[in-house]
């Protein structure tokens, strides 16, 4: 077959390598450009019926709702695209939220920025756990965060026994980060865009974000390229922790009230999102950008079903039909993208 | 020569989890002398009906569970097609429908379910792990438009009293004697039939059980109707046993299945496991609970030693290798070894 083609240099040889350059570029932008459609439709219907689905609180009100997932949603993106998957991070909100929002009890004057560290600190020593141990023992990501995801919870609700973080104790400063903004868009919102646009380009431009896309290609593949695979996989784990860990104190922020439940389920609502967002859940492909859309679009459902005055009842089929939707309509695009490629290469033999 | 190959691979994994088991059985003695050491309450016939009584149905659905981990499939709907077949019994009865009508419309759901599972993940040849977590909330959904805010609880006392009294002239509770008649029966299936030996292979290799002529799709999809089957059942147990029909029966339980069997021993790759670990995890998991509850320990808390377990069931088989090797080298800032760390290895593609 390469005989043939270097044969032919010239147009009949040259056309299929560009028609499969094209395709494969297709495939890219129909991945983010497949979702982005799914949520203009879905925005211009609902807008369609309900004009005031677009109106300035509304869209605060999504926007807010949505920065703790899209946040989420970029760390357990990095996880997965390594051909991992990250179920800890809801407990590692849930233990963050507590200890870093209840230091305002016993501390009233402790500045806001140390609250934050004390939540990242804390997101970033469990995903370091996570981490050392998916990397070092080189056992399955999924037994090891389900694990994790146990224990971490169970360390939560032993420090906050039957006590919770109550409004009273927070400072105004606090509680108005989600609600702070500019033209009725949360700064909280920019800010959150702006890290997940940073995460977006490291994964697609950076070295070490690539190899991630290497890594959960073909892990064996990956390692004999001499890619530093356990460094990276640790790497991904800290900072999905991390974000977990800072998410923990938006959502403090946001809700006030933290008792041991806080981000209970959070880990499955995450990785619909991610996938939805066009992430494969067995690695090596998705973006970013794609999983943010993907929290954004599951969180205007939400305030779509309100704003139609549709239950909130319909709300969890809906969401979970759309992700059995999402990889399905997935699979079969790139069903038939396998199927042109491998037309146009056999076009190549004959 | 191939099933040569195959039968020497198959009894290597059965010897592996045989010692597997026998520290599962140290651990359940463990357990119980810890139980016995720590509360007068715990060897008592009440306190064994408790214990029974309460894990029942967790141990009814990791029985099926199991199958499927071992075929290399996950199937993390499992909670919820209890809570949604627990709907559907509430939904049905606030009808004044007959109550055996109710339990064929709740078998017939639970085998719906379990179908679409096995569709999903066979023909359209979707990942289980994506595919479950879809229906998890696909099917609890199911429940919140069936049943909304309410709460169901004028069941016949002729029914509920599954959760008091145990069968008549024994202290087993019904849902425990369930639970054992299933689990001799899936073990049968597992460790001595035909279909039983081609869940090991195609969890072992999917391909080279296919290319030995196993209906592999055929077979998964069996498994997934019959875990719906089977969790639909538990679904009527619960409803039965707390005497209450509401949306969030049984949320969150298809992870404590999950952990009862990795815990068992079960690689979560696929192809290794036996119906005697599980069970055996399944007590430990009950007694375990069980003896900390009895402590005073924070019951929501026991999270902590079950997570904890879970770690030392999937660092144990490693530990020799780790072992061996000494530190790895990327620690020391050079590229390492690392295995295929994917979240179900064998199910890659």
């Amino acid at each position: 077959m390469t005989s043939t083609v270097t044969e032919r240099p010239d147009s009949p040889g040259a056309a299929p390598g560009a028609g499969s350059r094209r395709l494969t570029e297709r495939v890219f932008r129909i991945r983010e450009s497949g979702i982005i459609a799914v949520f203009l439709v879905f925005v211009a219907v609902t807008t369609a019926i309900h004009p005031s689905f677009l109106n300035e609180q509304n869209i605060q009100f999504l926007l807010v709702n949505t920065v703790v997932y899209a946040l989420l949603a970029l760390g357990e993106t990095m996880v997965v695209i390594s051909r991992n998957v990250d179920l800890s991070i809801g407990s590692v909100l849930g233990l963050s939220a507590y200890v870093s929002a209840g230091l305002f009890g016993p501390h009233p004057g402790i500045p806001v920025p140390v609250v934050f560290l004390v939540g990242l600190g804390i997101g970033l020593a469990c995903g370091m756990a996570n981490g050392l141990m998916v990397a070092l023992g080189r056992v399955p990501s999924l037994v090891v965060t389900l694990a994790t995801l146990y224990i971490i919870r169970g360390i939560d609700i032993l420090i906050v026994g039957g006590n919770e973080v109550t409004a009273q104790t927070l400072p105004n400063s606090f509680i108005n980060i989600p609600r702070a903004g500019v033209l009725g868009v949360p700064y909280l919102a920019i800010a959150v865009a702006v890290v997940i646009g940073i995460g977006a380009y490291y994964l697609r431009s950076f070295r070490s974000g690539r190899e991630l896309y290497a890594i959960g290609s073909n892990p064996e593949a990956a390692r004999l390229a001499g890619i530093p695979t356990g460094r990276r996989i640790f790497t991904a784990f800290t900072v999905s922790g991390g974000i977990a860990g800072v998410a923990g104190v938006l959502w403090a922020a946001q809700y006030q009230t933290v008792d041991s439940t806080a981000g209970t389920g959070y880990e499955l609502t995450v990785i619909s999102a991610v996938v939805v967002g066009g992430v494969a859940i067995f690695g090596g492909s998705g973006s970013a950008v794609g999983a943010a859309i993907g929290a954004l679009l599951l969180s205007s459902i939400t305030s779509a079903l309100n704003v139609l005055g549709i239950s909130q009842l319909w709300l969890e089929a809906i969401s979970g039909f759309l992700l059995l939707l999402a990889i399905t309509l997935d699979r079969v695009i790139s069903l038939r993208l396998q199927a042109a490629l491998r037309r146009r290469s056999s076009g190549v033999g004959t | 020569m191939e099933r040569d190959l195959l039968t020497r691979r198959l009894s290597g994994a059965a010897r592996a989890s045989l010692r597997w088991e026998t520290g599962l059985g140290l651990l359940v003695v463990a357990i119980v002398i810890f139980g016995a050491a720590t509360s007068p309450q715990f060897l008592t016939s009440t306190n064994f009906f408790n214990t029974g009584v309460s894990s029942g149905e967790i141990a009814i659905m990791a029985l099926p569970m199991t199958l499927i981990v071992i075929s290399g499939e996950i199937d993390l709907s499992v909670a919820s097609i209890l809570g949604m077949s627990s709907a559907l019994l509430g939904f049905l009865w606030a009808r004044h429908w007959p109550m055996p009508a109710i339990f064929v419309m709740v078998a017939l759901l639970g085998i719906v379910a379990g179908l679409i599972n096995g569709l999903l993940v066979t023909r359209v040849g979707l990942p289980s792990l994506a595919v479950t977590i879809g229906t998890l909330a696909l099917y609890r959904g199911v429940a919140l438009i069936l049943l909304g805010p309410n709460t169901i609880s004028n069941f016949p006392a002729s029914y509920t009293n599954i959760g008091i009294n145990p069968l008549p002239g024994t202290q087993i509770p019904y849902n425990v004697a369930i639970f054992v008649v299933l689990a001799v029966i899936f073990g049968i299936v597992l460790h001595f039939t035909a279909t039983g030996r081609s869940i090991y292979a195609m969890g072992a290799s999917p391909d080279a059980a296919l290319f030995a002529g196993i209906r592999v799709k055929r077979v998964k999809t069996m498994l997934y109707v019959a875990s719906g089957l089977v969790c639909a059942l538990a679904g009527v147990l619960w409803t039965f046993r707390l005497a209450t029909a509401v949306q969030n029966n049984g949320l969150g339980l298809e992870l404590d299945v999950v952990a009862i069997v990795l815990l068992g021993g079960v690689s979560i790759f696929g192809g290794k496991g036996s119906m005697a670990g599980v069970v055996l995890a399944v007590i430990a998991f009950a007694a375990l609970q069980n003896a900390l509850l009895l402590t005073n320990f924070n019951q929501e808390a026991t999270g902590i030693v079950i997570g904890a377990l879970l770690l030392v069931s999937v660092f144990a088989p490693n530990a020799a290798a780790l072992w061996r090797r000494g530190l790895p080298r990327w620690a020391r800032g050079r590229p390492g070894r690392t295995a295929p760390s994917s979240p179900l290895g064998a199910l890659h593609d």
